[in-house]
């Protein structure tokens, strides 16, 4: 259960070695000890964050999950609901790829839309089932300012996450009267591993930043927010910029 | 029907299927059809936190099992369904001369309740708690039988899991309670102020022997000098010789009016720190020591209950009641945790202290001798560490939670806390033992 401060008793995380996924696990696990299961693709990088949550006192499970295999997410999730009941959700995998690349190479294009929008929706509604059932819960979806008005440079990436904002928004709504919140999340540019070796856009932020604003959002029920938060008024903007404009604006 | 439902902290909701049976063949079956996630009883939704709603289950709303269903005037007890709100037999007893002994800060509660929480009142150095004045109860257990249950002799084991067992050893049906006769319906009331915690806490356990009941507000806004600055109130029923002739035509008289009820529009937020400080200080001042003033029951005990939904006043985020009671040995516990209350930022405007009397058998029955601190926090950025840090505090002292108003402790707190959990957990497995009893609370606690 989520207690009256917002904090959980377990944690599962679609796509466990996100670092924004794993800087909202650390802030969960700071103070209390909540059970985590970390469901992604086995690698060096899910041993090490098992490791160190392990290390740090904290109840933690891997499961192995691998995005693309939508055929596959019916048992992942039911090895990670094995134990109990999960408080807080987080599909937290997508990939960027090469954004002149996806729109040129059909291969690279599909895999994006894979991931970032059908492995979405996936899981989605494998998790709706679930929290459902147990009548509370909250999915966080680690959507994009990208997908909110979808730029010329990274178009692909930002067509499969207006797709799996869309889907997220919607099944908020149609949870909602079953006691399950879904919050999207809408970060900017986040300096982490996927953004390596871009020049970061205005307004970025870090990992912790956005976990930061994960928690506060979980605590008061929120269902959309941006992180961080005047990107908001920014992208109310820019989203009503005539297209000639718009296509003007520095890349 | 899909319900949401929250505690009057409005933190926390969940949704369940809540039905409203009118009889015990109907809750039987409703038992029987849902084991799989579990059952609770609900009376009238005034414990703070989660124990009365079921995430995915069903809850037992019990507001319908309403009858008072005998009095017995020389003998001095009543029979009444487990629905029966405090209220209504307060005004059911008052004109028959007879007052319920043990009435909480609210008379919206049911009997229920009031025996799941084992609430007590502001006379609980003289009277103890609601536990200690039922006769017999009967208790719908998870196998479909009901049991009458009396405080000895067979059965007392569960009697007293019952009491303050939070509704997870079964449904109280209905019970006989104990209750006294008095002369009038008014209090009279000796009030001084104290100009900071320590002169309070002096005063508070100086000659308390002469009072029937007993409580301070204190503030927990001011610091420096001025820390723990507060009003005590204390008083005895009055007597028929105690009223001024114009209440003396009337001396039972009960009206107590709902002035108006706070619509569900308010934002968080509006107890902040200056609205708190101002509410503080005008609260401070209007209640100059007095001796001898005759007072209602309404003005004594319940002034919160002419305001309709009050708990909307602090917005749709909600707030918590943190309530810990420490051994008198431990009082430096209550100036440590003011202290840090009035220094943190988080702002309390409703804030009780106490002092318990002797308790009774119950494992998890919350008044044990010593003092009881109560203050009610918006839920906001940084109150779950300031209470995980007043935890601390209060466990290493060998103090405890108050589970009718707890929404954020932890399972390991409740187990420090409360030495007989056990011994409590033992019985409750007993009769219950797949667990078809559960609440959002017995799953966040492991009750």
């Amino acid at each position: 259960m989520i207690d009256a401060v917002g904090n959980p008793q377990a944690l599962l995380v679609l796509g466990g070695t996100s670092e924004i996924a794993l800087a909202v696990v650390r802030r969960y696990t700071a103070a209390r000890k909540p059970r985590v299961v970390l469901a992604a693709r086995p690698s060096p990088r899910r041993d090490a964050a098992v490791a160190e949550l392990a290390a740090a006192g904290v109840p933690v499970t891997a499961v192995d999950f691998d995005a693309r295999d939508v055929a596959g997410h019916p048992a992942a999730l039911d090895k990670a609901f094995a134990d109990g009941g999960i408080d807080v959700a987080l599909v937290a995998f997508g990939v960027l790829g090469d954004a002149e690349r996806a729109w040129q190479d059909p291969t690279a294009a599909v895999e994006l839309a894979e991931v970032n929008y059908t492995g979405a929706v996936s899981v989605g509604v494998g998790l709706a089932e679930r929290l459902r059932e147990q009548g509370h819960g909250v999915i966080v979806a680690l959507s994009s300012v990208a997908g909110e008005r979808v730029r010329r440079s990274n178009f692909v990436y930002g067509s499969t996450k207006a797709g799996m904002d869309a889907f997220y928004l919607g099944l908020g709504e149609a949870l909602r009267p079953h006691g399950v919140t879904v919050t999207v999340v809408r970060p900017g540019f986040v300096r982490t591993r996927m953004t390596e070796g871009l020049r970061p856009a205005p307004l970025s932020s870090t990992a912790e930043q956005v976990a930061e604003v994960v928690v506060h959002a979980v605590r008061d029920r929120r269902e959309l927010v941006w992180a961080p938060a005047p990107l908001r008024l920014v992208m109310s903007a820019l989203r009503h910029l005539p297209r000639a404009v718009f296509r003007r604006l520095p890349a | 029907m899909l319900t949401r439902l929250s505690g009057w902290g409005r933190t926390s909701p969940t949704v369940a299927r809540v039905v409203s049976p009118r009889d015990v063949e109907t809750l039987a079956n409703v038992l029987e059809q849902s084991r799989e996630r579990g059952v609770i009883a609900r009376g009238l939704g005034r414990s703070y936190g989660d124990p009365a709603q079921n995430a995915g289950g069903v809850v037992l709303d019990m507001t319908r099992f309403d009858r008072i269903r005998r009095v017995e005037v020389d003998d001095g007890l009543v029979d009444v369904e487990a629905g029966v709100s405090l209220d209504a037999l307060v005004r059911a007893l008052l004109p028959l001369g007879l007052w319920p002994p043990v009435l909480p800060g609210t008379r919206q509660v049911t009997v229920g309740g009031a025996i799941a929480a084992d609430v007590h009142g502001k006379g609980h150095h003289v009277v103890g708690s609601f536990g200690d004045h039922v006769r017999s109860l009967d208790l719908l257990t998870a196998d479909g039988s009901v049991r009458t249950l009396t405080p000895d002799g067979d059965g007392s084991a569960l009697f007293w899991a019952t009491v303050g067992g939070m509704g997870l050893t079964g449904v109280v049906l209905r019970a006989t309670l104990r209750v006294v006769p008095v002369e009038t319906s008014y209090f009279v009331v000796d009030t001084e102020r104290a100009g900071d915690l320590d002169d309070l806490l002096a005063r508070q356990s100086a000659d308390d022997d002469r009072y029937a009941e007993s409580v301070s507000w204190f503030d927990a806004t001011a610091t420096g000098s001025r820390l723990g600055r507060g009003v005590l109130t204390r008083a005895n029923h009055a007597r028929l010789d105690d009223l001024p002739a114009k209440l003396r035509r009337d001396p039972l008289a009960f009206d107590a009016p709902r002035l108006f009820t706070v619509p569900d529009v308010l934002p968080s937020g509006l107890l902040n720190r200056a609205t708190g400080r101002a509410f503080s200080e005008l609260w401070y001042r209007r209640s100059p020591t007095r001796h001898g003033q005759v007072q209602n029951i309404t003005e004594f005990l319940h002034p919160l209950d002419v305001v309709g939904e009050w708990n909307r006043g602090y917005g749709p985020r909600g707030f918590i009641q943190y309530q810990f009671a420490v051994p008198f040995a431990a009082v430096d516990v209550i100036r440590r945790a003011v202290r840090r209350i009035a220094s943190s930022g988080h702002v309390s405007a409703l804030n009780v202290l106490k002092r318990f009397g002797p308790g009774n058998r119950a494992p998890l029955s919350f008044p044990a001798p010593g003092w009881t601190l109560c203050v009610d926090l918006p839920v906001r950025p940084g109150l779950g560490e300031l209470c995980d840090e007043l935890d601390e505090l209060v466990l290493d002292a060998g103090g405890r939670h108050y589970l009718a108003k707890e929404s954020r402790t932890t399972a390991e707190a409740v187990r420090r806390g409360y030495p007989r959990f056990a011994e409590w957990r033992a019985v409750r497995a007993s009769v219950d033992p797949d667990g078809v009893f559960a609440s959002d609370m017995s799953r966040r606690l492991e009750l």
